[in-house]
């Protein structure tokens, strides 16, 4: 992960304001930092998003193709996670410097949606056992500045609401072959239902608090951190411990239950601003990397 | 020989422009800013993005720096959304690993590594999106990029591609045009002096059109550096008003 060099001198002032539930830029132990969340940023994709949390610059596309459903599920179709950490996070980054983490991160996105009732799959199949779309899901890092799972997971959920699957017919001949036939009108399309889409919260733990959204320098404050994946609902999918130190018990209930307040309310105002893109339509003025 | 739709008999292009005519340009300097230089492009529908480190101290081997000027170290990367079909990794394949090559002969022509010796420039490309002209997407990008890192270079570089339909020369090829299978010349320009940091040809061209198809490229590189260059000073004028100047 990128990290940044801190002195002990600086650490120990980050951990003492925590106490006080102070943090170095103002916020709270449970605030977010300010989030830019847009969609439909890349044209030739199914579905994009960009989020930009604080340093942390984020941008999700999804490409939806046709292809044989896994033999375990004949009936539904499924989704790959592909994530790439580019060198203009950090310089290293080039070449394959990125992989680890990126198959960490792609890895706990499966544990995230492995959850049945996250996504409706069986919505995904077109014929069974023989045709169903896949879903890639491909994530691209752009900076690191700090709290990468959350800031991805909600690219992720943005980028699947915004979603247009085309809708697709399937034509019998006499002979009983099976043609496919995709529809010629390009809104003529169907949607994803994000509502039980996870969330991750991240809650790192400093001293003797924990905080939500750490920045780079209390990343590398923090000994560990838990990870766990809600839904707008409060249920929790998954959970991760991650960092070198360990949690005692109570510690991970209090942080279970921070996660689970604090994600009911990030899926709220996400769930608030996708709606109202959605209602701007097609007038709505697309921003991107220009603003 | 050039397939007949890539120019109408009223002289119009699949898309609607001129031969001569150039996509839409925007561009953004200092998109990030935990990097020491970026800056994002969009051609038409192709969008870049360049990130610049450095000059910094060499990672990796020190055996590798080199005692009287900086090593440029490039990386074009292009996303697996990017392209219609989706694209397996994102760099790693001989193709980007050729583009990164040239990226680096590009700019070591362009930036002033003397003034840098025993040091490291990093020059990393993505591309967002690809529909035509990526290569020169990137360079252009990188220019900017490099630019906003405040490293010193001899002049812009320029990037654009031209092709050839009959008989006219068509200037910054889009992607469908580009896969019709004509003539395609890449070319890296240094706008006030003249001097080809880079030119590519594919596919077959003859020698008597080769003139004319350079022409346009040129022509077209002067207005993308007048495109560039007005990014620039907007951008110097934001940064010194920030400043209270």
């Amino acid at each position: 992960m990128a990290s940044v060099v801190l002195s002990e001198a600086e650490k120990l002032y980050i951990v003492h304001g925590i106490q006080e539930d102070l943090r170095v830029d103002g916020r709270g132990c449970e605030d977010y930092r300010c989030a830019e969340v847009e969609t439909d940023v890349v044209s030739n994709t199914s579905g994009s998003a960009r989020v930009k949390l604080g340093h942390t610059d984020i941008l999700v596309g999804v490409k939806a193709e046709m292809g044989t459903p896994k033999l375990e599920k004949p009936d539904e179709g499924y989704l790959e996670f592909f994530v790439d950490c580019s060198a203009n996070a950090t310089p290293e980054f080039e070449g394959r410097g990125g992989e680890e983490l990126g198959t960490e991160i792609a890895n706990t996105f499966y544990r995230v949606f492995s959850s049945e009732s996250s996504i409706d799959l069986k919505s995904l199949c077109i014929n069974p056992r023989e045709h169903c779309w896949v879903l890639y899901v491909d994530v691209l890092l752009l900076e690191c500045g700090g709290n990468l799972f959350d800031a991805i997971s909600i690219a992720v959920k943005a980028a699947l609401f915004n979603t247009r699957i085309p809708k697709v017919r399937i034509l019998e001949d006499e002979e009983g072959s099976k043609e496919i036939e995709l529809s010629d009108d390009p809104y003529d399309c169907i949607r994803l239902n994000v509502d039980d889409v996870p969330c991750i919260v991240t809650l790192s733990k400093i001293g003797y608090r924990h905080v939500v959204d750490a920045t780079l320098q209390e990343e590398a404050c923090s000994l560990a951190s838990l990870l766990i994946s809600v839904t707008s609902k409060g249920a929790l999918t998954s959970m991760k411990k991650m960092g070198k130190g360990s949690l005692d018990p109570e510690s991970i209930f209090e942080m279970m239950e921070t996660g689970r307040r604090v994600g009911k309310s990030l899926h709220i105002a996400l769930q608030k601003i996708l709606d109202e893109e959605e209602s701007l339509g097609t007038s709505r003025q697309k921003v991107g990397f220009l603003g | 020989m050039a397939a007949p739709e890539l120019l109408s008999d009223e002289g119009y292009r699949a898309d609607g422009r001129r031969p001569a005519e150039l996509r839409k340009i925007r561009a953004r300097m200092g998109v990030f800013a935990q990097a020491d230089g970026s800056a994002y492009i969009e051609q038409g529908n192709t969008k870049a993005l360049a990130v610049v480190y450095g000059p910094h101290e060499m990672r990796g081997s020190r055996s590798k720096a080199l005692p009287d000027r900086a090593l440029v170290n490039c990386q074009y990367s292009v996303a697996t959304f990017g392209t219609s079909e989706r694209r397996r990794r994102p760099r790693g394949d001989r193709q980007t690993g050729e583009l990164a090559l040239q990226l680096q002969q590009t700019f070591e022509a362009a930036i002033l590594t003397q003034l840098h010796p025993r040091s490291q420039i990093d020059i990393y490309v993505q591309i967002l999106q690809a529909d035509g002209g990526n290569y020169c997407a990137g360079v252009n990008a990188a220019t900017l990029a490099v630019m906003d890192a405040g490293i010193p270079m001899r002049d812009y570089v320029c990037a654009c591609s031209a092709g050839l339909a009959e008989d006219t020369p068509l200037a910054d090829l889009s992607s469908p045009e580009e896969a019709a299978g004509g003539p395609r010349l890449v070319l890296a320009l240094l706008p006030a002096s003249g001097q080809i940091a880079l030119l590519q040809l594919s596919a077959r061209l003859h020698q008597e059109r080769l003139e004319t198809v350079l022409e346009a490229a040129g022509q077209a590189c002067r207005a993308l550096h007048a495109v560039l260059d007005r990014v620039v000073r907007e951008r110097l004028r934001e940064v010194t008003a920030l400043l209270g100047d």
